[in-house]
């Protein structure tokens, strides 16, 4: 374990997310603290409502009703351009972009540089080494268009460590990766943390979630029905109510929980 | 489209060079050419205000000041369409996709119709001018109804221009069903765009506007480049969402309303010309831009003189000469094939 600051990077009380004329709230009574330095992932069924409340830690959505600071200030009152600064997001898909893969990482650097200010030596560097870390070196120089769907997810991790942020959050990042690509971005992450990045992602991979998170949010139906270590979170009860679904769950050789859904013939 | 890299790799300045030396060549070109072709020193001396009364007449208060006209809008528009296609994530965007042309076509009519035109040599301008202005303010409004909050989605925005561009067309043919024959014939003609009507005013006016909405806008090109990605993507790289879009959606158009007061709506250049740069030197508004702003210069300057020239006393509509030749020179552009 490595020491932690006191001061959590987010905490939420009470937040309610409820679109115009939507019959339901998408996120209900959530109050929650993400710790600074700290792995956390986000779990539970489509449609639990992890992408808006992530939204809404990104403040790209206000709450209906409840209270989110971030680092002890409430996240409307941020500027975007300082909130890139800290905050680098990997999102789940974007438009098609018409860039070449470095013009786009290079993007990364946006927040940092002025509108009529060139890039600089060190900008270049974190580009070059964001693109190194996450694989996509080798596709510098070609077209975004002409990549695959993991190639451009891994493209879009590039861009967000090139921003050097102290916080990082993705949306389901290794959804279109095979086996290696998905260790190692979740390896890359395990090396921010180290490194001192807090880290927030939502993935649906409730097992590698278990091994390399440190605290998981488990949500469904838009509350947040349990949160801290996988050992705690990741009970047969809790997983089974929260994807309407029966797992067993067994320990890794690891020791963290490892989820396994029942088919079928087994029920029976 | 465009899903290839760029043809060439080059630097900004070379660009640059390139597009001000074609620019120049433009302008040449389309004072030397006409009903009466002048030499090189012809056209020097006149402008240093030597040689005979009648050339110091067709270089310096007819063939210069239009020229200037068509470059100055033909950039004006070719900047607004790059702005719109970014903006709207939309490549069939151009400056017109917001109404801007058919509220300008209503102000013209209405000062057609009502006689002003014909009495004051400003009325036409003016009135296209606040019609184009109007007609935004209406789509905007729309969208932002449409909406429910605060914020201006695009493909509402979209939307809105076109059914607003509907109703006023209506309106102007509505208009034009009971109007006399002179009236209509000026109407339409006014319609076609030409920059005959030029004038040394118009050009200062035009710059006036041209120059500050390009820095504007060359200024918002990182925030460009992050709105034609995506508004998330965009928000979570630093960029101001919405103020970027007003900002932005605001320079674009009424630089446009500015083009369109001084030489009706020509179509086309807004559409074809930042499509043409981006395929050549890639998508970063930053240099497509300043680019297409030459490029759109150059592009109307030469189809302008083209217009005067091919047919003899007869000048042809401009658009015809714009689509003719910009539609050829763009296929060419696309028929390539996808590298890499």
């Amino acid at each position: 374990m490595i020491m932690r600051s006191d001061a959590p990077s987010w905490s939420l009380r009470d937040v309610n997310h409820r679109p115009p004329g939507a019959p339901r709230d998408t996120v209900s009574e959530a109050s929650l603290e993400i710790d600074q330095g700290a792995l956390t992932a986000l779990i539970g069924p489509n449609g639990a409502g992890k992408t808006t409340l992530l939204r809404m830690l990104l403040g790209t959505i206000a709450p209906s009703s409840g209270t989110i600071l971030f680092r002890g200030r409430a996240i409307r009152e941020w500027s975007r351009r300082d909130l890139a600064r800290s905050i680098g997001v990997v999102p789940q898909s974007e438009g098609e972009p018409l860039f070449g893969v470095r013009e786009l990482v290079a993007m990364g650097r946006y927040p940092h540089l002025g509108p009529w200010q060139r890039e600089r030596d060190e900008d270049v560097r974190a580009v070059d080494r964001a693109m190194t870390r996450c694989d996509v070196a080798q596709f510098a120089d070609r077209w975004t268009t002409t990549l695959s769907g993991g190639e451009q997810q891994r493209v879009r991790l590039a861009r967000a460590l090139a921003q050097e942020p102290a916080i990082l959050v993705l949306d389901e990042p290794t959804a279109s990766l095979d086996i290696r690509h998905e260790m190692t971005t979740f390896e890359l992450l395990r090396r921010l943390r180290i490194d001192g990045t807090t880290v927030l992602l939502a993935t649906h991979n409730l097992n590698l979630a278990a091994r390399y998170a440190d605290t998981l949010v488990l949500m469904s139906r838009g509350r947040i029905l349990a949160y801290g270590p996988a050992a705690e979170v990741l009970t047969p009860t809790r997983v089974a109510t929260a994807y309407e679904w029966p797992v067993d769950v067994s320990p890794h050789s690891s020791g963290a929980p490892q989820v396994s859904p029942r088919s079928l013939e087994s029920i029976a | 489209m465009t899903h290839a890299r760029p043809l060439l790799d080059w630097p900004l300045s070379a660009r640059l060079g390139v597009l001000v030396i074609g620019t120049v060549l433009a302008l040449v070109a389309a004072v030397r050419l006409g009903a009466v072709s002048l030499s090189m020193s012809a056209v020097v001396d006149a402008l240093a205000g030597r040689g005979d009364p009648a050339t110091l007449i067709i270089v310096r208060e007819l063939r210069l000041p239009r020229a200037l006209q068509a470059a100055l809008v033909g950039g004006a528009l070719a900047v607004s369409g790059a702005t719109f296609q970014a903006l709207l994530r939309n490549p069939l965007a151009e400056p017109y996709t917001l109404g801007v042309s058919s509220g300008a076509a209503a102000g013209a009519v209405a000062m057609v119709v009502t006689g002003w035109a014909s009495r004051l040599m400003w009325a036409l301008p003016v009135g296209a001018f606040v019609g184009a202005v109007a007609s935004m303010l209406l789509v905007f409004r729309i969208a932002f109804r449409v909406g429910g909050s605060r914020s201006l989605d695009t493909r509402v925005l979209l939307l809105a221009g076109v059914v607003v561009t509907a109703f006023l067309v209506a309106l102007v043919w509505l208009v034009l069903t009971f109007a006399d024959t002179e009236s209509v014939r000026s109407a339409i003609f006014w319609m076609m765009g030409s920059d005959a009507g030029a004038s040394w005013r118009g050009v200062g006016i035009l710059a006036a506007c041209f120059v500050p909405a390009l820095i504007v806008l060359c200024a918002l090109g990182r925030s460009l480049n992050l709105l034609s990605i995506g508004e998330a993507t965009a928000a979570h790289l630093g960029t101001s969402v919405e103020a970027t879009k007003i900002a932005a959606f605001g320079t674009a158009t009424l630089l446009t309303a500015a083009a369109v007061a001084v030489s009706g709506t020509i179509g086309f250049v807004g559409l074809i010309v930042p499509h043409a740069i981006r395929l050549l030197w890639g998508s970063d508004h930053r240099g497509l831009l300043p680019c297409a702003a030459l490029a759109g210069a150059v592009f109307l300057a030469a189809a302008d003189t083209l217009a005067r020239y091919v047919a003899g006393a007869n000048e042809l509509p401009i658009g015809v000469v714009t689509a003719l030749i910009g539609v050829p020179c763009f296929v060419w552009l696309l028929r390539r094939p996808v590298t890499r």
